[in-house]
Protein backbone atom coordinates (compact mmCIF):
# COMPACT_ATOMS: atom_id res chain seq x y z
CA UNK A 1 0.00 0.00 0.00
CA UNK A 2 1.86 3.10 -0.99
CA UNK A 3 -0.79 5.44 -0.27
CA UNK A 4 -1.95 6.64 3.57
CA UNK A 5 -5.46 6.66 3.80
CA UNK A 6 -5.35 10.36 4.48
CA UNK A 7 -3.36 10.91 0.78
CA UNK A 8 -5.88 13.45 -1.37
CA UNK A 9 -6.38 12.01 -4.42
CA UNK A 10 -8.96 14.43 -5.96
CA UNK A 11 -10.38 17.94 -4.40
CA UNK A 12 -11.93 21.22 -6.20
CA UNK A 13 -11.75 24.78 -4.68
CA UNK A 14 -14.47 27.32 -5.70
CA UNK A 15 -15.69 25.07 -8.37
CA UNK A 16 -18.36 26.48 -10.43
CA UNK A 17 -20.30 24.03 -12.32
CA UNK A 18 -23.08 24.27 -15.21
CA UNK A 19 -23.65 24.71 -18.70
CA UNK A 20 -23.35 27.90 -20.95
CA UNK A 21 -26.01 29.86 -20.07
CA UNK A 22 -26.64 28.59 -16.93
CA UNK A 23 -25.20 27.68 -13.45
CA UNK A 24 -26.22 24.48 -11.82
CA UNK A 25 -23.97 24.95 -8.63
CA UNK A 26 -20.77 26.51 -7.26
CA UNK A 27 -18.72 27.27 -4.43
CA UNK A 28 -18.06 23.56 -4.32
CA UNK A 29 -14.96 22.59 -2.09
CA UNK A 30 -14.28 18.87 -2.09
CA UNK A 31 -12.15 16.54 -0.73
CA UNK A 32 -11.81 13.03 -1.48
CA UNK A 33 -9.30 10.93 0.05
CA UNK A 34 -8.01 7.50 -0.52
CA UNK A 35 -9.43 4.33 0.86
CA UNK A 36 -13.05 5.84 0.86
CA UNK A 37 -16.49 4.89 -0.47
CA UNK A 38 -18.25 8.24 -1.50
CA UNK A 39 -22.13 9.07 -2.51
CA UNK A 40 -22.93 11.79 -4.79
CA UNK A 41 -26.91 12.07 -4.26
CA UNK A 42 -29.53 14.81 -4.74
CA UNK A 43 -32.87 14.78 -6.43
CA UNK A 44 -33.55 14.46 -9.92
CA UNK A 45 -31.66 17.48 -12.22
CA UNK A 46 -30.12 18.62 -9.18
CA UNK A 47 -26.67 17.97 -10.51
CA UNK A 48 -24.82 15.40 -9.93
CA UNK A 49 -23.64 14.13 -13.04
CA UNK A 50 -22.83 17.54 -13.99
CA UNK A 51 -20.76 17.45 -10.97
CA UNK A 52 -19.18 14.37 -11.79
CA UNK A 53 -18.89 15.42 -15.55
CA UNK A 54 -16.75 18.45 -14.48
CA UNK A 55 -14.65 16.09 -12.13
CA UNK A 56 -13.55 13.96 -15.30
CA UNK A 57 -13.19 16.53 -17.74
CA UNK A 58 -15.97 15.81 -19.92
CA UNK A 59 -17.63 19.56 -19.23
CA UNK A 60 -15.33 22.17 -18.54
CA UNK A 61 -15.38 24.16 -15.30
CA UNK A 62 -17.29 27.25 -15.18
CA UNK A 63 -14.59 28.61 -12.84
CA UNK A 64 -12.72 27.19 -9.60
CA UNK A 65 -9.61 24.58 -9.72
CA UNK A 66 -10.12 20.73 -10.08
CA UNK A 67 -6.62 18.83 -8.26
CA UNK A 68 -5.72 15.77 -8.74
CA UNK A 69 -3.06 14.59 -6.63
CA UNK A 70 -2.85 18.40 -5.17
CA UNK A 71 -1.94 19.38 -8.96
CA UNK A 72 -4.41 21.21 -11.36
CA UNK A 73 -5.67 18.66 -13.75
CA UNK A 74 -5.35 21.09 -17.10
CA UNK A 75 -1.74 20.14 -16.36
CA UNK A 76 -2.20 16.54 -16.90
CA UNK A 77 -2.02 14.74 -20.28
CA UNK A 78 -5.39 12.79 -21.42
CA UNK A 79 -3.12 9.82 -20.88
CA UNK A 80 -1.69 10.79 -17.17
CA UNK A 81 -5.01 11.21 -16.21
CA UNK A 82 -6.44 8.31 -17.85
CA UNK A 83 -3.97 6.53 -15.39
CA UNK A 84 -5.46 8.48 -12.39
CA UNK A 85 -8.92 8.32 -12.64
CA UNK A 86 -11.24 5.46 -14.25
CA UNK A 87 -15.27 5.63 -14.79
CA UNK A 88 -18.16 3.54 -14.90
CA UNK A 89 -21.18 4.82 -16.68
CA UNK A 90 -25.10 4.09 -16.94
CA UNK A 91 -24.57 3.42 -21.00
CA UNK A 92 -24.37 -0.06 -22.25
CA UNK A 93 -23.31 1.25 -25.88
CA UNK A 94 -20.09 -1.24 -26.12
CA UNK A 95 -19.60 -4.12 -28.25
CA UNK A 96 -21.88 -7.08 -26.94
CA UNK A 97 -19.67 -8.82 -28.74
CA UNK A 98 -16.85 -8.32 -26.84
CA UNK A 99 -15.88 -11.63 -23.95
CA UNK A 100 -15.51 -10.29 -20.34
CA UNK A 101 -12.08 -10.95 -21.02
CA UNK A 102 -11.90 -8.93 -23.71
CA UNK A 103 -13.57 -6.04 -22.59
CA UNK A 104 -11.56 -6.05 -19.29
CA UNK A 105 -8.32 -5.71 -20.93
CA UNK A 106 -9.10 -2.64 -22.95
CA UNK A 107 -8.67 -1.47 -19.35
CA UNK A 108 -5.06 -1.74 -19.81
CA UNK A 109 -5.34 0.82 -22.92
CA UNK A 110 -2.90 4.02 -20.66
CA UNK A 111 -0.57 1.32 -20.20
CA UNK A 112 -0.31 -1.03 -23.75
CA UNK A 113 2.09 -0.18 -26.46
CA UNK A 114 0.95 1.65 -30.08
CA UNK A 115 -0.15 -1.67 -31.01
CA UNK A 116 -2.30 -1.99 -27.86
CA UNK A 117 -0.09 -5.65 -27.33
CA UNK A 118 -0.78 -6.99 -23.46
CA UNK A 119 2.44 -7.44 -21.86
CA UNK A 120 2.87 -10.23 -19.05
CA UNK A 121 2.19 -7.30 -16.37
CA UNK A 122 -1.05 -6.40 -18.29
CA UNK A 123 -2.62 -10.06 -18.01
CA UNK A 124 -1.32 -10.43 -14.46
CA UNK A 125 -3.63 -7.18 -14.06
CA UNK A 126 -6.71 -8.47 -15.85
CA UNK A 127 -6.18 -11.49 -14.06
CA UNK A 128 -6.54 -9.94 -10.47
CA UNK A 129 -9.37 -7.29 -11.94
CA UNK A 130 -11.42 -10.80 -12.86
CA UNK A 131 -10.64 -12.43 -9.88
CA UNK A 132 -11.59 -9.32 -7.23
CA UNK A 133 -14.93 -9.27 -8.70
CA UNK A 134 -15.58 -12.69 -9.16
CA UNK A 135 -15.42 -13.46 -13.03
CA UNK A 136 -12.59 -15.40 -13.69
CA UNK A 137 -14.97 -18.08 -14.53
CA UNK A 138 -16.77 -15.86 -16.85
CA UNK A 139 -13.87 -15.02 -18.75
CA UNK A 140 -14.59 -16.53 -22.07
CA UNK A 141 -18.22 -15.81 -22.20
CA UNK A 142 -19.61 -13.12 -24.46
CA UNK A 143 -20.94 -9.95 -23.21
CA UNK A 144 -24.41 -10.80 -24.92
CA UNK A 145 -25.49 -13.62 -22.43
CA UNK A 146 -24.67 -11.79 -19.61
CA UNK A 147 -27.44 -10.39 -17.53
CA UNK A 148 -27.60 -6.29 -17.02
CA UNK A 149 -25.92 -6.75 -13.16
CA UNK A 150 -23.00 -9.22 -14.58
CA UNK A 151 -22.68 -6.47 -17.01
CA UNK A 152 -22.16 -4.29 -14.23
CA UNK A 153 -19.76 -6.04 -12.52
CA UNK A 154 -17.51 -6.41 -15.83
CA UNK A 155 -17.55 -2.87 -16.37
CA UNK A 156 -16.24 -2.43 -13.00
CA UNK A 157 -13.45 -4.74 -13.01
CA UNK A 158 -12.92 -3.19 -16.67
CA UNK A 159 -11.86 -0.01 -14.23
CA UNK A 160 -10.09 -2.02 -11.81
CA UNK A 161 -7.64 -3.44 -14.46
CA UNK A 162 -6.93 0.20 -15.60
CA UNK A 163 -5.24 0.27 -11.93
CA UNK A 164 -5.81 3.63 -10.54
CA UNK A 165 -6.17 5.11 -7.51
CA UNK A 166 -9.87 6.96 -8.22
CA UNK A 167 -12.99 5.60 -9.69
CA UNK A 168 -16.02 7.21 -10.68
CA UNK A 169 -19.22 5.73 -11.52
CA UNK A 170 -22.45 7.01 -12.55
CA UNK A 171 -25.60 5.49 -10.72
CA UNK A 172 -24.06 2.20 -10.82
CA UNK A 173 -26.96 0.64 -9.08
CA UNK A 174 -29.97 1.48 -12.19
CA UNK A 175 -31.78 -1.50 -13.09
CA UNK A 176 -30.54 -3.77 -10.43
CA UNK A 177 -32.87 -5.54 -7.74
CA UNK A 178 -32.42 -4.80 -4.33
CA UNK A 179 -30.21 -7.66 -3.60
CA UNK A 180 -27.81 -6.86 -6.50
CA UNK A 181 -27.82 -2.99 -5.26
CA UNK A 182 -26.17 -4.28 -1.79
CA UNK A 183 -24.08 -6.39 -3.60
CA UNK A 184 -22.87 -3.88 -5.90
CA UNK A 185 -22.31 -1.03 -3.46
CA UNK A 186 -20.80 -3.45 -1.03
CA UNK A 187 -18.26 -4.64 -3.45
CA UNK A 188 -17.02 -0.87 -3.81
CA UNK A 189 -16.66 -0.82 0.45
CA UNK A 190 -14.63 -4.10 0.26
CA UNK A 191 -12.68 -2.57 -2.91
CA UNK A 192 -12.11 0.73 -1.11
CA UNK A 193 -10.68 -1.05 2.22
CA UNK A 194 -8.71 -3.56 0.05
CA UNK A 195 -7.03 -1.47 -2.36
CA UNK A 196 -6.91 1.84 -0.72
CA UNK A 197 -8.80 3.31 -3.87
CA UNK A 198 -11.22 6.13 -3.63
CA UNK A 199 -14.42 5.56 -5.17
CA UNK A 200 -16.65 7.92 -5.90
CA UNK A 201 -20.42 7.20 -7.26
CA UNK A 202 -23.82 9.16 -7.89
CA UNK A 203 -26.70 7.45 -6.84
CA UNK A 204 -30.29 7.40 -5.86
CA UNK A 205 -29.96 4.87 -3.49
CA UNK A 206 -29.87 7.42 -0.20
CA UNK A 207 -30.53 4.50 2.28
CA UNK A 208 -27.99 2.43 1.22
CA UNK A 209 -25.76 5.28 0.89
CA UNK A 210 -26.02 6.33 4.48
CA UNK A 211 -25.63 2.81 5.74
CA UNK A 212 -22.51 1.89 4.10
CA UNK A 213 -20.27 4.92 2.63
CA UNK A 214 -17.33 7.01 4.49
CA UNK A 215 -18.82 10.44 2.86
CA UNK A 216 -21.48 11.49 1.69
CA UNK A 217 -21.53 14.98 -1.16
CA UNK A 218 -24.81 16.49 -1.26
CA UNK A 219 -25.99 18.34 -4.10
CA UNK A 220 -29.17 20.34 -3.42
CA UNK A 221 -30.26 23.45 -5.04
CA UNK A 222 -27.28 25.15 -6.10
CA UNK A 223 -25.29 23.95 -3.19
CA UNK A 224 -22.65 21.23 -2.70
CA UNK A 225 -22.05 19.93 0.97
CA UNK A 226 -19.49 17.01 1.85
CA UNK A 227 -20.08 15.41 5.26
CA UNK A 228 -19.31 12.07 7.01
CA UNK A 229 -23.58 10.28 7.09
CA UNK A 230 -24.04 11.02 10.40
CA UNK A 231 -22.90 14.58 10.51
CA UNK A 232 -25.26 14.89 7.30
CA UNK A 233 -28.11 13.57 9.35
CA UNK A 234 -27.45 15.92 12.77
CA UNK A 235 -27.01 19.00 10.47
CA UNK A 236 -30.50 18.21 9.37
CA UNK A 237 -29.73 18.53 5.81
CA UNK A 238 -31.41 15.46 4.52
CA UNK A 239 -35.07 16.71 5.85
CA UNK A 240 -34.44 19.67 3.28
CA UNK A 241 -33.66 17.34 0.03
CA UNK A 242 -37.40 16.57 -0.78
CA UNK A 243 -40.69 18.45 -0.56
CA UNK A 244 -42.74 17.31 2.42
CA UNK A 245 -45.72 16.59 1.15
CA UNK A 246 -44.91 12.81 0.16
CA UNK A 247 -41.67 11.43 2.01
CA UNK A 248 -39.79 12.71 5.27
CA UNK A 249 -36.80 11.74 6.52
CA UNK A 250 -36.32 9.99 10.07
CA UNK A 251 -33.25 11.22 11.33
CA UNK A 252 -33.61 7.99 14.21
CA UNK A 253 -34.15 5.24 12.24
CA UNK A 254 -31.74 7.08 8.92
CA UNK A 255 -34.25 6.32 6.66
CA UNK A 256 -36.73 7.90 4.06
CA UNK A 257 -40.37 7.50 5.09
CA UNK A 258 -43.92 8.11 3.24
CA UNK A 259 -45.97 10.14 4.83
CA UNK B 1 -4.09 -16.85 -30.36
CA UNK B 2 -3.33 -19.78 -31.64
CA UNK B 3 -6.90 -20.11 -32.92
CA UNK B 4 -6.64 -17.16 -35.06
CA UNK B 5 -3.20 -18.08 -35.98
CA UNK B 6 -5.05 -21.29 -37.60
CA UNK B 7 -7.66 -19.10 -38.82
CA UNK B 8 -5.02 -16.25 -40.58
CA UNK B 9 -3.36 -19.29 -42.19
CA UNK B 10 -5.80 -20.84 -43.60
CA UNK B 11 -7.14 -17.65 -44.85
CA UNK B 12 -3.59 -16.90 -46.89
CA UNK B 13 -4.41 -20.67 -48.04
CA UNK B 14 -7.79 -20.16 -49.31
CA UNK B 15 -6.43 -16.70 -50.92
CA UNK B 16 -3.55 -18.65 -53.05
CA UNK B 17 -6.09 -21.20 -54.19
CA UNK B 18 -8.77 -18.59 -55.03
CA UNK B 19 -6.11 -16.64 -57.11
CA UNK B 20 -5.02 -19.73 -59.44
CA UNK B 21 -8.94 -20.04 -59.91
CA UNK B 22 -9.52 -16.99 -60.37
CA UNK B 23 -6.20 -16.94 -62.81
CA UNK B 24 -7.31 -19.87 -64.40
CA UNK B 25 -10.85 -19.59 -65.33
CA UNK B 26 -11.81 -17.56 -68.07
CA UNK B 27 -12.67 -17.60 -72.00
CA UNK B 28 -9.74 -19.24 -73.19
CA UNK B 29 -9.29 -22.60 -70.48
CA UNK B 30 -5.52 -22.78 -69.27
CA UNK B 31 -4.33 -25.84 -67.62
CA UNK B 32 -3.61 -25.72 -64.15
CA UNK B 33 -0.07 -26.46 -64.71
CA UNK B 34 1.08 -23.49 -67.27
CA UNK B 35 -0.43 -21.07 -64.77
CA UNK B 36 1.73 -22.29 -62.57
CA UNK B 37 4.50 -22.41 -64.70
CA UNK B 38 3.67 -18.56 -65.88
CA UNK B 39 3.78 -17.25 -62.53
CA UNK B 40 7.32 -18.46 -61.84
CA UNK B 41 8.51 -17.00 -65.27
CA UNK B 42 9.23 -20.56 -66.54
CA UNK B 43 8.26 -21.86 -70.33
CA UNK B 44 4.42 -22.27 -71.07
CA UNK B 45 3.14 -24.42 -73.80
CA UNK B 46 1.58 -21.44 -75.87
CA UNK B 47 2.73 -18.23 -76.00
CA UNK B 48 -0.38 -16.55 -76.15
CA UNK B 49 -1.80 -18.47 -73.13
CA UNK B 50 1.49 -16.85 -70.87
CA UNK B 51 0.59 -13.35 -72.55
CA UNK B 52 -3.57 -13.85 -71.21
CA UNK B 53 -2.09 -14.49 -68.15
CA UNK B 54 0.33 -12.35 -67.13
CA UNK B 55 -1.48 -9.13 -69.10
CA UNK B 56 -4.85 -9.60 -68.51
CA UNK B 57 -6.15 -12.15 -66.07
CA UNK B 58 -2.61 -11.33 -62.56
CA UNK B 59 -3.81 -7.61 -63.38
CA UNK B 60 -7.20 -8.34 -62.85
CA UNK B 61 -6.73 -11.02 -60.18
CA UNK B 62 -4.79 -8.51 -57.71
CA UNK B 63 -7.19 -5.48 -58.56
CA UNK B 64 -9.88 -8.29 -57.58
CA UNK B 65 -7.54 -8.67 -54.32
CA UNK B 66 -6.62 -4.77 -53.75
CA UNK B 67 -10.58 -4.21 -54.39
CA UNK B 68 -11.80 -6.89 -52.16
CA UNK B 69 -9.41 -6.19 -49.17
CA UNK B 70 -9.35 -2.49 -49.31
CA UNK B 71 -13.61 -2.03 -49.23
CA UNK B 72 -13.67 -4.94 -46.65
CA UNK B 73 -11.57 -3.06 -44.35
CA UNK B 74 -13.22 0.19 -45.18
CA UNK B 75 -16.30 -1.06 -43.77
CA UNK B 76 -14.72 -2.64 -40.71
CA UNK B 77 -13.10 1.14 -40.05
CA UNK B 78 -16.72 2.48 -41.10
CA UNK B 79 -18.37 -0.11 -38.47
CA UNK B 80 -16.33 0.55 -35.44
CA UNK B 81 -16.13 4.04 -35.94
CA UNK B 82 -19.65 4.64 -35.50
CA UNK B 83 -20.53 1.70 -33.70
CA UNK B 84 -23.13 1.05 -36.24
CA UNK B 85 -23.53 -2.75 -38.11
CA UNK B 86 -25.01 -1.08 -41.06
CA UNK B 87 -21.74 1.67 -41.83
CA UNK B 88 -19.98 0.36 -44.74
CA UNK B 89 -17.54 2.18 -46.88
CA UNK B 90 -19.79 4.50 -48.68
CA UNK B 91 -21.12 5.89 -45.89
CA UNK B 92 -19.76 9.55 -45.76
CA UNK B 93 -20.85 9.66 -49.27
CA UNK B 94 -17.77 8.73 -51.32
CA UNK B 95 -18.98 6.73 -54.14
CA UNK B 96 -21.78 9.26 -54.53
CA UNK B 97 -19.38 12.15 -54.95
CA UNK B 98 -17.44 10.09 -57.63
CA UNK B 99 -20.75 8.91 -59.40
CA UNK B 100 -21.58 12.97 -59.17
CA UNK B 101 -17.58 13.68 -60.96
CA UNK B 102 -18.06 10.64 -63.64
CA UNK B 103 -22.00 11.50 -64.42
CA UNK B 104 -21.09 15.11 -65.01
CA UNK B 105 -18.01 14.28 -67.12
CA UNK B 106 -19.86 11.90 -69.22
CA UNK B 107 -23.77 12.87 -68.94
CA UNK B 108 -22.67 16.60 -68.57
CA UNK B 109 -20.86 16.84 -72.11
CA UNK B 110 -24.44 17.51 -73.27
CA UNK B 111 -25.16 20.30 -71.26
CA UNK B 112 -21.72 21.80 -71.38
CA UNK B 113 -21.25 21.09 -75.58
CA UNK B 114 -18.57 19.69 -77.06
CA UNK B 115 -15.20 20.96 -74.08
CA UNK B 116 -16.12 17.68 -72.31
CA UNK B 117 -17.44 15.42 -75.19
CA UNK B 118 -13.89 14.52 -76.86
CA UNK B 119 -12.31 14.14 -73.44
CA UNK B 120 -14.85 11.80 -71.61
CA UNK B 121 -13.97 8.45 -73.75
CA UNK B 122 -10.50 8.67 -71.90
CA UNK B 123 -10.50 5.93 -68.84
CA UNK B 124 -7.98 8.67 -67.18
CA UNK B 125 -10.58 11.21 -67.37
CA UNK B 126 -13.02 9.09 -65.60
CA UNK B 127 -10.23 8.18 -62.66
CA UNK B 128 -9.75 11.91 -62.27
CA UNK B 129 -13.51 12.78 -62.10
CA UNK B 130 -14.30 9.98 -60.04
CA UNK B 131 -11.40 10.90 -57.46
CA UNK B 132 -11.86 14.63 -57.57
CA UNK B 133 -15.61 13.15 -56.68
CA UNK B 134 -14.60 11.43 -53.82
CA UNK B 135 -12.24 14.01 -52.56
CA UNK B 136 -14.55 16.99 -52.11
CA UNK B 137 -16.66 14.94 -50.67
CA UNK B 138 -14.01 13.64 -47.97
CA UNK B 139 -12.77 17.53 -48.02
CA UNK B 140 -16.74 18.17 -47.01
CA UNK B 141 -17.04 15.62 -44.46
CA UNK B 142 -13.32 16.39 -43.03
CA UNK B 143 -14.33 19.82 -42.64
CA UNK B 144 -17.52 19.13 -40.94
CA UNK B 145 -16.19 16.40 -38.26
CA UNK B 146 -13.93 18.84 -36.83
CA UNK B 147 -16.75 20.73 -36.14
CA UNK B 148 -18.86 18.14 -35.08
CA UNK B 149 -18.54 16.28 -31.98
CA UNK B 150 -21.39 13.82 -32.29
CA UNK B 151 -20.06 10.90 -34.17
CA UNK B 152 -23.76 9.84 -35.14
CA UNK B 153 -24.46 13.53 -36.85
CA UNK B 154 -21.38 13.26 -38.83
CA UNK B 155 -23.24 9.66 -40.44
CA UNK B 156 -26.57 11.53 -41.07
CA UNK B 157 -24.77 14.64 -42.72
CA UNK B 158 -22.37 11.81 -44.96
CA UNK B 159 -25.89 9.81 -45.84
CA UNK B 160 -27.42 13.57 -46.77
CA UNK B 161 -24.08 14.37 -48.88
CA UNK B 162 -24.38 10.92 -50.27
CA UNK B 163 -28.75 11.76 -50.79
CA UNK B 164 -27.23 15.30 -52.76
CA UNK B 165 -25.32 13.99 -54.99
CA UNK B 166 -27.46 11.54 -56.19
CA UNK B 167 -29.82 13.39 -56.32
CA UNK B 168 -28.01 15.74 -58.81
CA UNK B 169 -26.49 12.30 -60.70
CA UNK B 170 -30.80 11.61 -61.45
CA UNK B 171 -31.32 14.99 -62.68
CA UNK B 172 -28.43 14.59 -65.42
CA UNK B 173 -29.41 11.75 -66.08
CA UNK B 174 -33.21 12.23 -66.37
CA UNK B 175 -31.70 15.02 -69.90
CA UNK B 176 -29.46 12.49 -71.04
CA UNK B 177 -29.06 10.69 -74.33
CA UNK B 178 -29.34 7.41 -74.05
CA UNK B 179 -25.76 6.44 -75.46
CA UNK B 180 -24.32 8.75 -72.60
CA UNK B 181 -26.64 7.19 -69.84
CA UNK B 182 -25.59 4.01 -71.31
CA UNK B 183 -22.21 4.49 -70.64
CA UNK B 184 -23.01 5.87 -67.30
CA UNK B 185 -24.66 2.78 -66.35
CA UNK B 186 -21.73 0.79 -67.46
CA UNK B 187 -19.14 2.71 -65.27
CA UNK B 188 -21.89 2.06 -62.10
CA UNK B 189 -21.97 -1.70 -62.86
CA UNK B 190 -17.86 -1.77 -61.75
CA UNK B 191 -14.79 -3.71 -63.43
CA UNK B 192 -12.01 -5.12 -62.37
CA UNK B 193 -10.32 -5.87 -65.83
CA UNK B 194 -9.52 -2.71 -67.16
CA UNK B 195 -6.35 -2.05 -65.59
CA UNK B 196 -2.57 -1.95 -66.68
CA UNK B 197 0.03 -2.96 -64.63
CA UNK B 198 0.89 1.27 -64.04
CA UNK B 199 -2.61 1.84 -62.94
CA UNK B 200 -2.61 -1.26 -60.59
CA UNK B 201 0.60 0.77 -59.05
CA UNK B 202 -0.81 3.42 -58.26
CA UNK B 203 -3.79 1.60 -56.99
CA UNK B 204 -1.29 -0.26 -54.38
CA UNK B 205 0.05 2.92 -53.23
CA UNK B 206 -3.00 4.41 -52.50
CA UNK B 207 -3.98 0.79 -50.60
CA UNK B 208 -0.32 0.83 -48.65
CA UNK B 209 -1.08 4.23 -47.63
CA UNK B 210 -4.64 3.19 -46.10
CA UNK B 211 -3.48 -0.14 -44.84
CA UNK B 212 -0.66 1.48 -42.84
CA UNK B 213 -2.79 4.36 -41.41
CA UNK B 214 -5.27 1.92 -40.48
CA UNK B 215 -2.15 -0.35 -38.59
CA UNK B 216 -1.52 3.05 -36.37
CA UNK B 217 -5.46 3.48 -35.72
CA UNK B 218 -5.19 -0.33 -34.16
CA UNK B 219 -4.92 0.43 -30.34
CA UNK B 220 -7.37 3.43 -30.67
CA UNK B 221 -10.05 1.30 -33.00
CA UNK B 222 -9.94 -0.98 -30.11
CA UNK B 223 -10.85 1.75 -27.20
CA UNK B 224 -13.56 2.49 -29.50
CA UNK B 225 -15.63 -0.81 -28.85
CA UNK B 226 -16.39 0.12 -25.26
CA UNK B 227 -17.84 3.49 -27.12
CA UNK B 228 -16.42 7.31 -27.21
CA UNK B 229 -17.38 8.29 -23.84
CA UNK B 230 -15.15 5.05 -22.44
CA UNK B 231 -13.01 5.18 -25.14
CA UNK B 232 -11.94 9.07 -24.22
CA UNK B 233 -11.85 8.31 -20.42
CA UNK B 234 -9.02 5.57 -21.73
CA UNK B 235 -6.92 8.48 -22.80
CA UNK B 236 -7.81 8.22 -26.37
CA UNK B 237 -7.64 12.01 -28.70
CA UNK B 238 -11.27 10.70 -30.53
CA UNK B 239 -10.90 14.08 -33.23
CA UNK B 240 -7.18 12.86 -34.19
CA UNK B 241 -8.66 9.25 -34.46
CA UNK B 242 -11.56 10.04 -36.28
CA UNK B 243 -9.72 12.14 -38.71
CA UNK B 244 -6.68 9.16 -39.22
CA UNK B 245 -9.54 6.58 -39.80
CA UNK B 246 -11.64 8.58 -42.24
CA UNK B 247 -8.88 9.98 -44.43
CA UNK B 248 -8.12 5.83 -44.20
CA UNK B 249 -11.07 5.05 -45.47
CA UNK B 250 -11.35 7.71 -48.06
CA UNK B 251 -7.36 6.95 -49.64
CA UNK B 252 -8.88 3.29 -49.60
CA UNK B 253 -12.33 2.88 -51.01
CA UNK B 254 -11.80 6.71 -52.57
CA UNK B 255 -8.54 5.18 -54.76
CA UNK B 256 -11.22 1.68 -55.86
CA UNK B 257 -13.98 3.92 -56.66
CA UNK B 258 -12.08 5.76 -58.88
CA UNK B 259 -10.45 2.68 -60.50
CA UNK B 260 -12.36 0.20 -60.32
CA UNK B 261 -16.25 1.45 -60.10
CA UNK B 262 -18.47 1.47 -57.20
CA UNK B 263 -18.78 -2.49 -56.52
CA UNK B 264 -21.24 -2.64 -53.55
CA UNK B 265 -21.83 -5.08 -50.56
CA UNK B 266 -18.29 -6.17 -49.93
CA UNK B 267 -17.20 -3.24 -47.65
CA UNK B 268 -20.78 -3.74 -45.84
CA UNK B 269 -20.72 -7.90 -45.75
CA UNK B 270 -17.34 -9.45 -45.39
CA UNK B 271 -16.92 -7.66 -41.74
CA UNK B 272 -19.35 -9.57 -40.37
CA UNK B 273 -18.45 -12.46 -42.09
CA UNK B 274 -15.17 -12.29 -40.39
CA UNK B 275 -16.83 -11.61 -37.20
CA UNK B 276 -19.24 -14.89 -37.29
CA UNK B 277 -15.77 -17.09 -38.05
CA UNK B 278 -13.02 -15.53 -36.39
CA UNK B 279 -13.28 -15.32 -32.33
CA UNK B 280 -11.82 -12.60 -30.97
CA UNK B 281 -12.77 -8.63 -31.73
CA UNK B 282 -8.99 -7.01 -31.30
CA UNK B 283 -8.60 -5.17 -34.47
CA UNK B 284 -4.62 -6.50 -34.18
CA UNK B 285 -6.05 -10.05 -35.34
CA UNK B 286 -9.68 -8.70 -37.29
CA UNK B 287 -7.63 -6.08 -39.67
CA UNK B 288 -5.97 -9.26 -41.55
CA UNK B 289 -8.79 -11.60 -41.06
CA UNK B 290 -10.66 -8.82 -42.76
CA UNK B 291 -8.48 -7.78 -45.59
CA UNK B 292 -7.69 -11.98 -46.45
CA UNK B 293 -11.79 -12.39 -46.52
CA UNK B 294 -12.19 -9.35 -48.77
CA UNK B 295 -9.97 -10.56 -51.37
CA UNK B 296 -11.07 -13.97 -51.35
CA UNK B 297 -14.76 -12.58 -51.83
CA UNK B 298 -14.03 -10.70 -54.30
CA UNK B 299 -11.39 -13.41 -56.56
CA UNK B 300 -14.45 -15.49 -56.07
CA UNK B 301 -17.32 -13.34 -57.34
CA UNK B 302 -14.71 -12.43 -60.03
CA UNK B 303 -14.28 -16.20 -61.18
CA UNK B 304 -18.16 -16.34 -61.20
CA UNK B 305 -18.63 -13.06 -63.15
CA UNK B 306 -16.57 -14.21 -65.93
CA UNK B 307 -18.27 -17.07 -66.54
CA UNK B 308 -16.22 -19.81 -67.34
CA UNK B 309 -15.43 -21.29 -70.96
CA UNK B 310 -17.95 -18.27 -71.82
CA UNK B 311 -17.11 -15.31 -73.25
CA UNK B 312 -19.43 -13.26 -71.60
CA UNK B 313 -18.70 -11.09 -68.36
CA UNK B 314 -21.25 -10.22 -65.58
CA UNK B 315 -21.08 -7.06 -64.20
CA UNK B 316 -19.21 -7.46 -60.59
CA UNK B 317 -21.23 -5.20 -58.26
CA UNK B 318 -24.17 -7.39 -59.01
CA UNK B 319 -22.26 -10.41 -58.51
CA UNK B 320 -21.03 -9.23 -55.10
CA UNK B 321 -24.78 -8.82 -53.99
CA UNK B 322 -26.37 -12.28 -55.53
CA UNK B 323 -23.13 -13.98 -54.28
CA UNK B 324 -22.46 -12.59 -50.86
CA UNK B 325 -26.21 -11.40 -49.87
CA UNK B 326 -27.41 -14.92 -49.11
CA UNK B 327 -23.85 -15.97 -47.46
CA UNK B 328 -24.83 -12.99 -45.35
CA UNK B 329 -28.42 -14.17 -44.60
CA UNK B 330 -27.98 -17.80 -43.91
CA UNK B 331 -25.09 -16.89 -41.50
CA UNK B 332 -27.20 -14.59 -39.77
CA UNK B 333 -30.24 -16.84 -39.50
CA UNK B 334 -28.41 -19.45 -38.45
CA UNK B 335 -26.88 -17.61 -35.18
CA UNK B 336 -30.61 -16.28 -34.83
CA UNK B 337 -29.13 -13.03 -34.29
CA UNK B 338 -26.50 -10.31 -35.11
CA UNK B 339 -24.10 -9.39 -31.95
CA UNK B 340 -22.40 -6.11 -32.40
Amino acid sequence: MKNSASHTKLSTKNLCIGYADKTVASGINLNIKSGELIAVIGTNGSGKSTLLKTIIGELEAKSGEVFLENEKIQQFSAKSIAEKISIVLTETHFSKNLSVEELVALGRHPYTNWLGILTEDDKKAIKNALALIDLTDKAKRKCSSLSDGQLQKVMLARALAQDTSLIILDEPTTHLDLYHKVFVLKLLKQLTKETQKAIVFASHEINLALQLCDQIILVNKGEVIQETPEKLIEDGHLEKLFPKNLIQFDAETKNFKVV
Amino acid sequence: MKKVATYLLLGIILLLIALLINVSLGSVSIPLKDVIKSFFNQEVSNDTWRYIILEYRLPKAFTAILVGSGLALSGLLMQTLFRNPLAGPYVLGLSSGASLGVALVIMGSSFFGGIAAGLFLSKWTLVIASSLGSFLVLLAVLGTSFKIKDTMALLIIGLMFASLTSAVVSVLSYFSPSQQLQQYIFWSFGSLGNLSWTELSLLFLFWCCGILLSIFCIKNLNALLLGEKYAKSLGTNLKQNRFFVILATSLLAGSITAFAGPIAFIGLAVPHLVRQIIPKNNHLFLMPSVLTGGAILMLFCDSISQIPGSELTLPINAITSIIGAPVVIWLLVRKKKLIF
